[in-house]
């Protein structure tokens, strides 16, 4: 998922690594990351990264997922 | 328009999905561990002996060298390995239900031969793998499949500290207690893995880093809640921090 710009820093999420542990959820500063709603091929709720988010590519919720889904950019 | 990047999949890290349960601190272990590994350059020279436990498939995803043991007994196969290949660096990777049970004899025996090894030791506080059954680091009143009231003192025992055990012996160089249940203790974690390669780099002896981690599946919470948990809990009774610090002495 590539979600994109108008900002300082962006995320991209795998969705097929991501397995819904939410932790990226409760650490993100800016609260950027929800739910998608959709489930992956392995059956879990992913997440997704809100475009209209304040992200400043701190890269904290690289640093905490545990799948290594999250890639980190700033612009 | 530039854009940099911040943060980067491990490069070390095979493109395969982990076999561990959300939240579980293995994953994030794995992350690190191919980061330091990365940035020290050590691909080329270093070997991993991973245990029986849930980090068993870790040469599935680690992109460097593995030799597995049996249980328990990561220390004396890369004792053999260092002996024979003095240039590799070698460390086991090994849980708590490993280091601290059925392991205890060949690390405790291996950190007094001062062998030039490191151990990378994952506290969670059960023995994942089987089913979440009590570990000699199950906290007190920690409800696990064999404690199912809660653990008891007087039955059971108390939590065993391997670190505090290990910094009395005489060939251990460096010993510390990390967690990785929040981003500034997943940062001093990383810093501890290179710094424990780097006694061994530097030939002083035994180096360790015991890693409190968080099992959601048998601790029956949910990811976020054991993230806490460590915090709230294993903490209190695994005091964070370095427990031993000889560097300087074994360099002068
Ligand atoms: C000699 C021997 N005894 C018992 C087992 C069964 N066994 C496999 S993994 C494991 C426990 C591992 O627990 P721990 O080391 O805490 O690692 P975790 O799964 O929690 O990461 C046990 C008892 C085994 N594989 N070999
Ligand atoms: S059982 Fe615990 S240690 Fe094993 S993969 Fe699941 S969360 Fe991780």
């Amino acid at each position: 998922m590539k979600a994109k710009v108008k900002m300082k820093g962006y995320i991209e999420i795998n969705q097929e690594s991501c397995k819904g542990c939410q932790i990226c959820f409760y650490f993100c500063p800016k609260s950027s990351i929800s739910d998608s709603g959709s489930i992956n091929s392995s059956g879990y709720f992913s997440a997704c990264f809100s475009d209209n988010s304040e992200c400043n590519a701190c890269g904290i919720c690289a640093i905490v997922c545990p799948e290594a889904a999250i890639e980190v950019y700033r612009e | 328009m530039t854009i940099k990047t911040v943060y980067k999949r491990p490069k070390l890290l095979k493109e395969r999905l982990f076999h561990y349960c959300p939240g579980c601190g293995h994953s994030v272990i794995h992350k690190l561990l191919c980061e330091v590994i990365d940035e020290m350059n050590l691909k080329e020279r270093i070997v991993c002996i991973p245990p029986p436990g849930c980090s068993v498939f870790a040469y599935n995803y680690l992109d460097i060298d593995m030799a597995e043991s049996a249980h328990g007994r990561g220390a004396a196969v890369a004792t053999g390995i260092k002996r024979v290949s003095p240039e590799t660096i070698v460390f086991t990777y090994q849980g708590d239900g490993d280091l601290s049970a059925i392991g205890t004899a060949e690390t405790i025996h291996a950190a007094n031969r001062e062998e030039k090894i490191t151990a990378i030791f994952v506290n969670n506080a059960v023995y994942g793998m089987t089913g979440g059954q009590m570990a000699p680091t199950t906290m007190i009143g920690q409800k696990t499949t064999t404690s199912p009231y809660g653990r008891e003192v007087n039955k059971e025992g108390y939590p065993l500290k391997m670190s505090e055990i290990l910094s009395v012996v005489e060939g251990t160089v460096y010993i510390e207690r990390t967690a990785v249940n929040s981003p500034k203790n997943i940062k001093k974690t990383k810093k501890a893995i290179s710094k424990a390669f780097q006694v061994q780099i530097d030939n002083l002896g035994f180096s360790m880093v015991e890693i409190l981690s968080p099992c959601p599946t048998n601790w029956k919470m949910s990811p976020i809640e054991s993230w806490h948990w460590v915090d709230k809990e294993m903490v209190k009774e695994f005091p964070l921090g370095v427990i031993k610090d000889r560097i300087k002495v074994k360099k002068c």
